[in-house]
């Protein structure tokens, strides 16, 4: 490519799907309907803890327009986890509840029928006996002893090699406290967000004359999808077409590999092209979100506003099932220092269940709860001490060469170039020391001594 | 309950379609009819992308049973399309950045159209007011914005009334 025809950066590039979005062209899965298409529906729990004591469809299957029922027994590889394709593990998610159902709306049985409302008249006229059971909400009452447990393997955490939590350790943190003039505590909790994308949660199966299936969805990660559908259907990759690409909004909220696999297996087995796309309400309700985090702060500061130890102890409440929540704890265990140095620093990540619906993927998810405690954390470590917020940025702010907690180099730091350029934006002056900073010479400048 | 004939003008189009009580215009114009620019959000009236036109009026399509548009003109985003090119709104959405997703864009559009219809100078508060029974969760609205206050500026200089010429080379077709 000759060097003339790099003119894109500095320009706005027109959006290649846009005369589609503006004329209401683009082709959504919504907006394709075949011959002979099924509608799936799904019975789900109306408790957030309960036993499954028997499934009776026989009122169900009376209604007109009834095709055929699907309970775990029909699924050929009903326990997965997401992100087996990244080796986490061990698999502890069904496709649809066995004998237990750990939150409420948790996937129960599959209806096909010939038309949407009789596969919702048949879900409503399914009759699950549950016998239910204590729940817990809450990410500390769910680790102590005496909480229900959700888990097969007797807790109700996830395991990190062998831990019940994800470790940083990195310095000495007892000689790190001894060192400090203060000690700040903090105590911080990012709720939990629903993406609410206008386009609900969709996908279309279809079976094609060659025997395979067409699967059109609008998950955010079509191969992802397309390898969890097959493995949970034990299928080669091959049987499966996924088409996708066109996502009508999602932030993290359609990877999660919900409706295909029941879908596909419900189009495999019926020969017709089976629907299954959430209702408003199943996107509100049953939808993973973003994790709710709690997160509790230990630093200890030096008059001069130096951060010299950081003991942080989080729990991620990932709801019911892992979904993406044990990745997004390490990247909030690798983030949670913030851009800042800190020589000693004790780290302890949970990755908690609970009985609510599970929590997943949001736009940054893991890194946005880290960057919002450690920031609101400096904050009170500048009110605590009597610094100036900008300043005490400053003057931990990482540059080139540092070394991360979690034993990375770093090479590539801007946090001293972007307040600079904040506090130029907003006309805030910084003091003549910092303006001397950057992030690739340390010696450049250093405040010695800082005015309280 | 019987099924009913009912006809209205579609685009001006006249068209005749035979529903059940209570079916929706969304549910007429979609899996009825195949106009799929009108989208589906929440068929519960909260978000606004099946926004139609009823006689110039925006309506929420997925509350509006099509017994109620007996007789009366009926315009989607289909219909907003000239044969070449874009109309103004279209062309301002598309130059500003106002789509991402595109999921939100066509109810967007018909609301702005209704807006600028009834008043083709509005001030940004009066667009922001129009707009604000649409719901869109990728653009933070600015940019829906500056799209509509686009159109309004430069209204004398727009392309009048391509609603009405694709109307009239759809009669003579």
């Amino acid at each position: 490519m000759s060097e003339q025809n790099l003119d894109v950066v500095g320009q706005s590039v027109k959006r290649r799907d846009g005369i589609g979005h503006v004329t209401g062209k683009t082709v959504f899965v919504d907006d394709l309907r075949f011959p002979d298409m099924l509608y799936l529906k799904m019975v789900r729990s109306p408790y957030h803890h309960a036993r499954i004591k028997g499934i009776d469809f026989s009122a169900a299957e009376k209604v007109p327009g009834f095709v055929r029922a699907f309970t775990y027994k029909d699924v050929p590889k009903n326990i997965y986890t997401i992100l087996c394709l990244i080796g986490v593990g061990p698999d502890e998610e069904p496709v649809l509840a066995e004998q237990e159902v750990l939150y409420k709306g948790e996937q129960i049985a599959a209806i096909v029928a010939e038309t949407e409302e009789a596969a919702m008249e048949a879900v409503a006229k399914t009759r699950v006996d549950f016998e239910e059971l204590p729940a817990v909400f809450d990410v500390e009452e769910a680790l102590k002893p005496g909480a229900p447990i959700l888990k097969p393997w007797g807790t109700n955490y996830f395991v990190y090699e062998g831990h019940d939590c994800r470790r940083i350790r990195y310095g000495d943190i007892e000689a790190g406290f001894a060192q400090a003039d203060y000690i700040v505590e903090g105590r911080y909790q990012p709720g939990p967000v629903e993406h609410a994308p206008l386009e609900t949660t969709a996908c279309i199966a279809k079976p094609e004359a060659d025997g395979r299936i067409t699967v059109y969805t609008n998950t955010q990660a079509l191969y992802f999808t397309m390898d969890n559908t097959a493995l949970i259907l034990q299928v080669p990759f091959n049987k499966l077409h996924f088409v996708g690409g066109t996502v009508g909004g999602a932030f993290g909220g359609k990877v999660d590999v919900i409706v295909e696999p029941i879908a596909t297996l419900a189009a495999m087995r019926t020969g017709r092209p089976v629907k299954y796309q959430f209702t408003r309400e199943e996107e509100f309700h049953v939808s993973s979100t973003r994790t709710a985090w709690r997160i509790y702060f230990r630093d200890g500061v030096s008059k001069d506003g130096h951060i010299v130890a950081r003991q942080v102890t989080s729990y991620a409440d990932s709801g019911a099932y892992n979904r993406h929540t044990p990745y997004a704890v390490t990247k909030h265990a690798a983030n949670i220092s913030g851009p800042y140095t800190i020589p000693n620093v004790h780290v302890d990540v949970h990755c908690v269940y609970t009985n609510r619906q599970p929590s997943s993927a949001m736009r940054g998810f893991g890194v946005t709860s880290a960057s919002f405690s450690t920031e609101l954390q400096m904050d009170k470590i500048a009110r605590t001490i009597g610094m100036d917020p900008w300043e005490i940025r400053l003057i931990n702010a990482y540059r080139n060469g540092d070394i991360r907690p979690y034993q990375k180099v770093v090479e590539d730091a801007t946090l001293v170039e972007a307040i600079k350029g904040a506090a130029k934006l907003v006309g805030h002056e910084l003091p003549k020391w910092a303006q001397a900073m950057n992030s690739w010479d340390r010696g450049a400048a250093t405040p010695v001594t800082v005015e309280g | 309950m019987a099924s009913k004939i009912v006809t209205f003008v579609l685009n001006g189009r006249e068209t005749e379609v035979m529903v059940k009580p209570l079916t929706t215009m969304q549910v007429v114009l979609r899996d009825k009819l195949g106009y799929n620019a009108t989208k589906v959000g929440c068929k519960e009236g909260a978000c606004g992308t099946c926004t139609i036109l009823v006689d110039g009026e925006p309506m929420l399509s997925c509350l509006l049973p099509a017994e109620d548009v007996e007789g009366r003109q009926v315009t989607t985003l289909e219909g907003l399309t000239p044969v070449d090119g874009l109309h103004p709104l279209q062309q301002a959405f598309f130059d500003n950045y106002a789509t991402q997703c595109g999921y939100c864009t066509p109810g967007m559009i018909m609301v702005a159209k209704a807006l600028l219809d009834h008043n083709p100078s509005p001030t940004r508060e009066e667009i922001v007011d129009a707009l604000s029974g649409n719901l869109c969760r990728c653009t933070g609205y600015e940019p829906i914005i500056r799209a509509v206050e686009v159109v309004a500026e430069g209204q004398d200089s727009r392309r009048p009334a391509m609603a009405e010429r694709r109307r009239d080379k759809e009669i003579v077709r």
